[in-house]
């Protein structure tokens, strides 16, 4: 009971914000639409439909960063969280209170992006609920990240790190946007260590039902969704002693 | 039973002491007001007082639990409303009464009933359906009181409640606070002279961490030689006294 009020109202804080609709279901959704027309008038294989989509997918779950990030650290300067943590909830609720909530949201912005995809003309198969399914551990170590982040950083500093170095480092180390080979080199190994392009790749593997490429890049994802989870909660534990 | 009882309560920030072996008891139902310029140690003692911090040494009962202790039973007993307005922006102010309804494990029924009454008592029915964040601070400081109410706390803190509010704001407020006057025992930290002379039973005057002095706005005045409670304090806190 204490843990679903709690978890209503980080929903609700969310999605009554209009910039996070705008951005975390307007934008990916504007990308598709105008990366699919760039696709019509020159067509280069990254964008297809079948290979683009999954990546936006993922490229929109971090606006779940910054949404998570900034709830948490607003949150925190209003004294809000000082209130709360004088009431029954325990730690746990917390910790969960701010992951949970944004986890169907996450699939949301992945369902509408597949819908518009296949306005756009991708292919309907089963393969779509699986990419949709395999979105949950991606959307884990995004959320996480931005649990992480909202627990060390003020307001501004959520806004310049989770806000535009964030959604850009997903968004050139991902293989998105451009093919990591063409650049190779250290780019590509950094790259390859980190889980923005595995969690790209494990979504096009997904829907393209290539699924004995999956494990390896679902191990990243997951590794990366555990020990992101892990750290976010002793930093959350942390500050949450300091106050 | 003393409401607190503070025994060499004692807070440190590295070298700094914020809080220095505080004795203090507060009677149930009192409204006791905590005195002092910035630094003095209010914030701090009220922040262990509501298990937001723990003390380096010493120890507080409140209704008999330790802070150090037995922290989940005294959250229990207790209600808070912070220094900084402490409400959930986005959502109304129902909304926000039903959220300290449902942390503190209220079920549906119960948290219509506790909304209706705290309604009406707070005078909030116009602005029920209104989002917190376009309310005026003073509706805001007035929301913030009354989601520390929501458990029916034994004991409420209030953090420098009339911080940055237009004299009305503040006459408005300070009749909510003695409403709950001999209902609820209230622990006011604050800045302003005239609010502790006006609402409270006791007041305790700090300075650098250490209790100086506690009494009534009338002992206090007594104490000092001087005929304006605001005289009496500075002379206090001087060391200006007869």
């Amino acid at each position: 009971m204490k843990l679903l009020t709690f978890s209503g109202r980080t929903a609700k804080e969310i999605l009554r914000d209009p910039l996070n609709l705008a951005f975390g279901l307007g934008f990916p959704v504007i990308l598709l639409l105008l990366l699919s027309a760039i696709q019509a008038n020159i067509p280069v294989s990254l964008f297809e439909i079948a290979n683009l989509t999954p990546g936006i997918t993922v490229f929109g779950l971090s606006f779940m960063t910054l949404f998570s990030a900034s709830l948490i650290a607003k949150d925190r300067e209003s004294a809000l969280l000082q209130r709360l943590y004088t009431t029954p909830l325990t730690a746990l609720d917390f910790i969960l209170g701010y992951i949970l909530p944004i986890l169907p949201i996450a699939l949301a912005q992945c369902v509408i992006c597949y819908l518009v995809a296949i306005i756009l003309g991708l292919e309907v198969t089963v393969t779509i609920v699986f990419a949709v399914l395999f979105i949950l551990p991606v959307a884990l170590f995004y959320i996480s990240l931005g649990l992480l982040c909202g627990s060390v950083m003020g307001v501004k500093q959520v806004g310049g790190i989770c806000g535009a170095l964030l959604t850009n480092l997903s968004a050139w180390l991902s293989g998105i946007w451009f093919d990591l080979e063409l650049v190779g080199g250290a780019f590509q190994t950094v790259a390859n260590l980190l889980p923005f392009v595995h969690a790209v790749e494990l979504e096009r593997a997904v829907l393209d039902g290539r699924f004995s490429d999956i494990g390896v890049h679902l191990a990243w994802v997951l590794g990366y969704a555990a020990v992101t989870t892990a750290i976010a909660v002793l930093f959350f534990l942390r500050q949450m002693k300091r106050q | 039973m003393a409401a607190i009882k503070t025994q060499a309560l004692t807070k440190r920030y590295q070298e700094l002491v914020a809080v220095d072996a505080l004795d203090l008891t507060v009677e149930t139902g009192e409204l006791f007001a905590l005195l002092g310029v910035n630094g003095a140690g209010k914030t701090t003692t009220v922040k262990m007082l509501s298990c937001l911090t723990r003390p380096d040494s010493g120890n507080a009962w409140l209704d008999g639990k330790s802070i150090v202790t037995e922290p989940a039973e005294v959250k229990a007993l207790i209600g808070v409303s912070p220094q900084e307005t402490a409400v959930a922006p986005n959502l109304s102010v129902r909304e926000n009464l039903a959220l300290m309804c449902g942390v503190h494990g209220l079920n549906k029924e119960l948290t219509a009933q506790k909304i209706a009454e705290l309604t009406k008592r707070f005078a909030l029915s116009a602005i029920l359906g209104k989002k917190a964040s376009k309310l005026s601070g003073g509706w805001q400081r007035r929301l913030s009181i009354a989601m520390a109410l929501v458990s029916e706390p034994k004991i409420l803190f209030l953090d420098e409640p009339t911080l940055g509010l237009d004299v009305l704001a503040r006459s408005e407020l300070w009749d909510t606070v003695r409403a709950l006057k001999g209902k609820t025992t209230v622990v006011l930290t604050t800045h302003y002279m005239e609010e502790a002379e006006a609402l409270s039973d006791r007041v305790g005057i700090m300075k650098d961490g250490r209790l100086l002095f506690v009494g009534t706005p009338a002992e206090i005045k007594e104490k000092a030689g001087k005929e304006r409670f605001e005289d009496a304090f500075v002379a206090i806190v001087k060391g200006e006294t007869k």
